[in-house]
């Protein structure tokens, strides 16, 4: 996802003289190419991230598009306030680029999980939030973000990271994507973790419950068509993020079922229960003993099902 | 109008709009009157027809809280009506106590939380270098608020990028929240710690107009490196028992005290 983040971001940088790539001294070996063809489109602002962010809405200010790049939490957490004041308050063009969502930096521990991000940024007015779900998503999430006049958080996932959909999507701010089509259930999932879910829904269907997978991409504006009309249509509707369940994608999510009349759909949530991660591990081990491998989206989803929970008499 | 012409209106509104609003900061609007009366009548180059002008001078208020003396000037120049400023604080004004450019021709840049405005200058001027442009920034920071990091993430940044386009005013009253700034975070010298960081550091006296103008007519070009003056200033300033007492940080002048004020304040007229 960051090679392919940096790699849309360095056609962009051709074409347009005015987009500006602003590193917290993060990103060796994978901005050099860019530093080394664009340096005047550079920017290092070194390990400083209210500065970098602060300095990046001044510079929209003057008609640039600024991304910022950091890893984790600190282009979001670390800077809040000049995100929220700063580019938010005066509709700056500023993108903010945080790599590695969720579990990404595995063994590296808690100050590298970012698992509040999505929460955090989606509460800031005007403030659009992307979590794309594989390198196609993650492409077409770039040009729309650099399109997009004002501040956008996008949210990625680790360095390398595979395709999930077979072939070119349909992206557009505030849609979702549909993947699989199911009667009984839908997941929803935003991120990396679409990996998982992909797996997940896929068993599902062999165990024979017709499971639906729909990617969202854009956490903020949400796709509350798309909810209220699956929530008509399905028994189960979960959501799985690699982040708190807690005013993140399920919360989200949550906010347009609660404010529709009628819904079929009961709904949970899969994610980080309202905690730190506190154990050592591979974003894989993290995944699974935090209950959001495919293994454990399966045992969920098919627990609630068999259970009769959630089937509907009618 | 000259600068001292100026300077006086911006410390009468001053008074006025913190007596009518019940507001605070008035000793901080004092002490920045005078940096603020040389810049708009002769530094700054803005057109009150076109706020947006290209080759404005960018002029941002970091210590947001006395932004009352910012609208006075805008005011006093031309950007908008004078009598709205005694809407300052009131429901549905545009004009909060802390500044902002939510529908305000000739703010710059909103501010409030301390410790934001150079690091949104430092972009301003990079921005300006880069596209060849002419223009100043002009950034005026608080002693106080040089309590904040991010204001020395800043201070760093500036020097390595040679950004001599940004001018840092320091409104060094030496006084902040709850008492002086040195018995608080001692932040004496000042200016070593700005000349350690790389800058160009000059020193004048914050109530003299000749030093002021002096100062602020350098050439940028002439330097590779930003500018720091660090204007040593009186809170409360022309006001006499309000200078150098942390009461008047929050306290609104009223009754007999708003007086004797605007009394000082017309023995005082230029």
């Amino acid at each position: 996802m960051r090679d392919t983040f940096v790699r849309t971001l360095t056609d962009l940088a051709e074409k347009d003289k005015n987009v500006m790539l602003v590193t917290g001294d993060l990103g060796f070996g994978v901005l050099k190419n860019y530093w080394e063809t664009y340096p005047e489109q550079f920017i290092n602002a070194g390990i400083a991230e209210q500065n970098m962010t602060g300095l990046a809405a001044g510079m929209a200010l003057e008609g640039k598009i600024v991304f910022t790049y950091s890893i984790g939490n600190f282009p979001t957490l670390r800077c809040l306030e000049q995100i929220r004041n700063d580019a938010a308050y005066h509709n700056a063009n500023v993108k903010i680029v945080a790599v590695g969502g969720g579990f990404a930096y595995g063994a590296l521990g808690m100050s590298h999980h970012a698992t509040e991000d999505i929460a955090i940024m989606r509460a800031l007015p005007d403030v659009i939030v992307l979590s794309p779900g594989d390198i196609i998503e993650t492409e077409a999430a770039v040009k729309s973000l650099y399109e997009w006049e004002g501040t956008g958080y996008l949210r990625l996932g680790r360095g390398g990271g595979r395709a999930v959909h077979n072939g070119p999507i349909d992206f557009e701010i505030g849609k979702a994507i549909p993947i699989l089509e199911g009667s009984r259930v839908a997941i929803f999932s935003t991120g990396e973790i679409l990996e998982e879910a992909n797996k997940a829904a896929i068993e599902l269907n062999q165990l024979g419950i017709s499971t639906g997978l729909y990617s969202f991409p854009t956490v903020k504006p949400i796709d509350a068509e798309l909810i209220q009309r699956v929530a008509k249509e399905v028994d189960l509707i979960v959501t799985v993020e690699e982040h708190n369940i807690l005013g993140g994608f399920g919360g989200a999510v949550a906010e347009v079922l609660a404010g529709t009349f009628g819904n079929r759909a009961h709904f949970e949530r899969i994610g980080l229960e309202d905690r730190y991660s506190e154990i050592v591990g591979s974003q894989e081990y993290l995944r699974d003993s935090y209950g959001m491998s495919a293994y454990k989206i399966v045992n969920k989803i098919s627990n609630l099902v068999v259970s009769g929970y959630v089937i509907h008499e009618t | 109008m000259n600068s001292l012409e100026l300077a006086w209106k911006i410390r009468r509104h001053g008074v006025e709009m913190t007596r009518i609003s019940k507001g605070s900061h008035i000793a901080s609007i004092l002490s920045l009157a005078d940096i603020l009366g040389v810049l708009y009548s002769d530094i700054l180059k803005y057109d009150v027809g076109n706020p947006k002008l290209e080759e404005r001078d960018r002029f941002i208020l970091s210590k947001g809280h006395a932004g009352a003396a910012v609208y006075s000037a805008l005011a006093e120049v031309g950007f908008f009506p004078v009598d709205e400023l005694m809407t300052h604080y009131a429901d549905g004004s545009r004009l909060s106590g802390h500044i902002s450019h939510k529908g305000v021709p000739g703010i710059e840049f909103s501010t409030g939380s301390l410790g934001h405005g150079l690091s949104v200058g430092v972009g301003m001027a990079l921005a300006a270098k880069k596209d060849k442009k002419n223009h100043r920034v002009i950034v005026t920071l608080g002693d106080g608020e040089c309590n904040e990091g991010s204001v020395w993430e800043a201070v760093l940044f500036a020097n390595h990028f040679k950004l001599s386009n940004l001018i840092v005013i320091i409104d060094h009253n030496k006084m902040q929240s709850l008492t002086y700034c040195d018995d608080t975070i001692a932040i004496t010298p000042m200016e070593e710690k700005w000349k350690a960081f790389g800058w160009n550091v000059i020193e004048v006296d914050g109530h003299d107009h000749n030093q002021l103008r002096t100062s602020l007519s350098i050439n940028p070009n002439l330097l590779e490196k930003p500018t720091c003056i660090v204007a040593h200033t009186v809170k409360g300033k022309g006001i006499s028992f309000m200078e150098s007492d942390i009461l008047w940080h929050y306290r609104s002048p009223q009754g007999e005290e708003y007086e004797a004020a605007v009394a000082e304040l017309e023995e005082a007229k230029p």
